[in-house]
């Protein structure tokens, strides 16, 4: 019998799983399985700090892969050849699929998508804020494959390593797709420079607007002196995060720079050299005033983004609500049958 | 007479109908109504994707859209062969005007509710279906190569309209009511897919093409089947319909759909993308 016909202490526990005891065995557990570098299963016990943080950043990734079909969808209708409408309908609909995968990701840690998807409604969890720029013209389309997608990657393929299994396969099929768009997105600006004036122009003006946006999605400085501060230090102790959000930016500028000379463009940035002695390149200041502005709510298109979800999930109440309805409505059916 | 003026030998008196005989027009015109009926169709559908009623929803009818917009580019390229005027997919999609397209009003309309367009998907795809069933044996091998593929498409766009017409008809009372209204407001739209058009007459009887009225009853008898397992009702007969679509006399929001739809390629002349 499971009333609540007795009361132990509130302070007491019930049984041995309930006591230091067992919570040090799972401790113990848990590290052995990160120090050997063996993945995490949904199955495993797992600190709940650990899983906070995933839930987190896997949420967090999910609704950036679903906001994201936003800038992009921006323009299906108005591609300039029925081939790039059907690449950029097929883009749209991989990062839906994105989305899918890691909300399902997500939900192997206990949570469910409605519950994050509210969550994303009501501001309390966040997306990339990259997709708070707007697209403006075609070009906006190449530079967000080429920069956007393309830092993603660097972001996400250290990922298909992570310590959490489910997330680490999520990003091995994500990333594969991704390259694919980035490629894409390069082939769109490739064309353009070699087109005409105008449409070389707008290849310029798309990489000075998305460039520094591009950089900032590595998020803020972590190493040197502000390793201390942040995630950074926990989340790579826990192998969720294998690289510094400094490495991954100099290794995407260092990839990225020789790809913008191909194009014959230049991007906005004075302090942007070859350094000889450092095989890297060096690159100016990122506008952190402008990054935490645009996180804090204050970007081109925060209220925009959110506003045209929610409008999509309220306008669909109904229609869930309906397939709901009728799928109890079978279920029952059935059941009689 | 009038003070002034002599209309004397001036002739105003002009045809009631310029009707077209030649046959590589009218082949291409039968062409044109298959691929502009299609690529009209997925411009409306793109418009859904961010929009849909749950993720899988977006990536559904994005992929229906996708595959309209495939058989519109095989079409379409195969009209400007037919035409021998050098026109390519792109030409035809971005520099026709609007009185040179095609397709029925059904596809141009906007974007409704979600029921409405289910209703619209529901119509088109088992009109489409019935269509590419019977052009699998056109003696254009390129319509015949289109519908080959295309009917196994429509056959999945026709069972994802049916599957959410039931869930919508048999749901809950505001999802029937809504559903309802859907099925009401294309019903006007609906007459036009089976109406025959010079065109479409040249192409049954030369075995390129089929005659739409030789279609309706397939499709009448599949929706009127859904919407009975949906517990929805056929609408009556409606006041007014939709006509003209075939001739290239089109609704006025199809004027706003292709500004939308050519206005890059248009504003850059002769560009490549």
């Amino acid at each position: 019998m499971y009333g609540n016909d007795f009361g132990p202490r509130d302070d007491a526990p019930l049984n041995a799983a309930e006591t230091a005891d067992y919570t040090q065995a799972l401790q113990e557990y848990f590290d052995g399985l990160i120090e050997e570098d063996s993945r995490i299963e949904p199955r495993d016990a797992m600190p709940e700090a650990y899983r906070k943080t995933l839930i987190r950043q896997i949420a967090q990734h999910a609704h950036s892969e679903i906001i994201g079909m936003q800038p992009e969808g921006n323009w299906i209708t108005r591609a300039p050849s029925l081939r790039r409408k059907a690449i950029l309908m097929a883009k749209v609909q991989d990062e839906a699929g994105h989305g899918l995968y890691l909300y399902s990701a997500a939900e192997t840690l206990g949570v469910d998508r409605a519950e994050l998807l509210d969550k994303l409604h009501t501001g309390r969890q966040k997306y990339s804020s990259i997709f708070n720029y707007p697209t403006l013209t075609w070009a906006d389309v190449g530079a967000i494959g080429w920069l956007v997608d393309g830092a993603a990657i660097m972001n996400q393929v250290p990922l298909c390593r992570c310590s959490y299994g489910p997330y680490a396969r999520a990003m091995i099929r994500v990333c594969k797709e991704e390259s694919f768009h980035q490629r894409q997105g390069y082939e769109i600006l490739w064309t353009l420079s070699r087109g005409t004036e105008a449409q070389r122009a707008m290849l310029q003006d798309a990489a000075d607007r998305w460039w520094w946006p591009a950089l900032m999605m590595f998020g803020p400085p972590d190493s040197g002196e502000k390793a201390k501060d942040g995630h950074t230090a926990q989340n790579m102790a826990w192998g969720i995060k294998r690289f510094t959000n400094d490495d991954l930016r100099q290794k995407f500028v260092d990839m990225t720079v020789p790809q913008a000379i191909k194009l014959g463009i230049t991007l906005p940035d004075p302090d942007l050299r070859w350094n000889e002695e450092t095989g890297h390149w060096d690159f100016g200041e990122v506008d952190w005033d402008e990054f935490w502005r645009v996180l804090k709510g204050d970007g081109p298109c925060n209220a925009q983004r959110i506003a045209t979800r929610v409008a999509a999930h309220e306008d669909g109440a109904w229609v869930r609500e309906a397939a709901v309805a009728y799928a109890a409505k079978h279920a029952a059916q059935e059941e009689v049958a | 007479m009038s003070a002034g003026h002599d209309y004397s030998g001036v002739t105003v008196a002009g045809p009631r109908e310029r009707p077209v005989t030649d046959p590589t027009s009218l082949h291409t015109a039968y062409l044109l109504s298959l691929g502009d009926d299609a690529l009209v169709y997925a411009q409306r559908l793109g418009e859904w994707m961010t929009h849909a009623p749950q993720i899988e929803e977006d990536m559904a009818l994005g992929n229906v859209g996708l595959d309209l917009l495939g058989q519109a580019r095989a079409l379409l390229t195969r009209a400007g062969e037919v035409e021998g005027r050098g026109r390519d997919e792109d030409a035809m999609a971005m520099l026709r005007d609007e009185r040179e397209f095609r397709n029925v009003h059904l596809v141009e309309q906007p974007r409704g509710d979600f029921g409405q367009e289910m209703a619209r998907l529901l119509w088109f795809a088992s009109y489409q279906h019935e269509l590419y069933t019977a052009l699998v044996s056109s003696a254009d091998e390129t319509v015949a190569g289109v519908a080959q593929k295309a009917v196994k498409e429509v056959d999945y766009h026709r069972d994802h309209a049916t599957q959410w017409v039931l869930r919508l008809g048999d749901g809950t009372p505001t999802s029937h009511a809504r559903m309802q209204a859907g099925l009401e407001a294309v019903h006007p739209y609906v007459a036009e897919l089976g109406e025959d058009f010079a065109a479409a007459r040249w192409a049954a009887e030369h075995g390129v093409g089929v005659l739409p009225s030789t279609l309706s009853d397939g499709v009448n008898a599949y929706v009127a089947d859904v919407l009975e397992q949906a517990t929805l009702s056929m609408p009556d007969e409606p006041r007014w319909r939709a006509r003209g679509g075939r001739e290239g006399v089109h609704s006025e929001a199809m004027g706003y759909l292709l500004a939308e739809l050519q206005h890059v390629a248009r504003s850059h002349p002769g560009a490549t993308w």
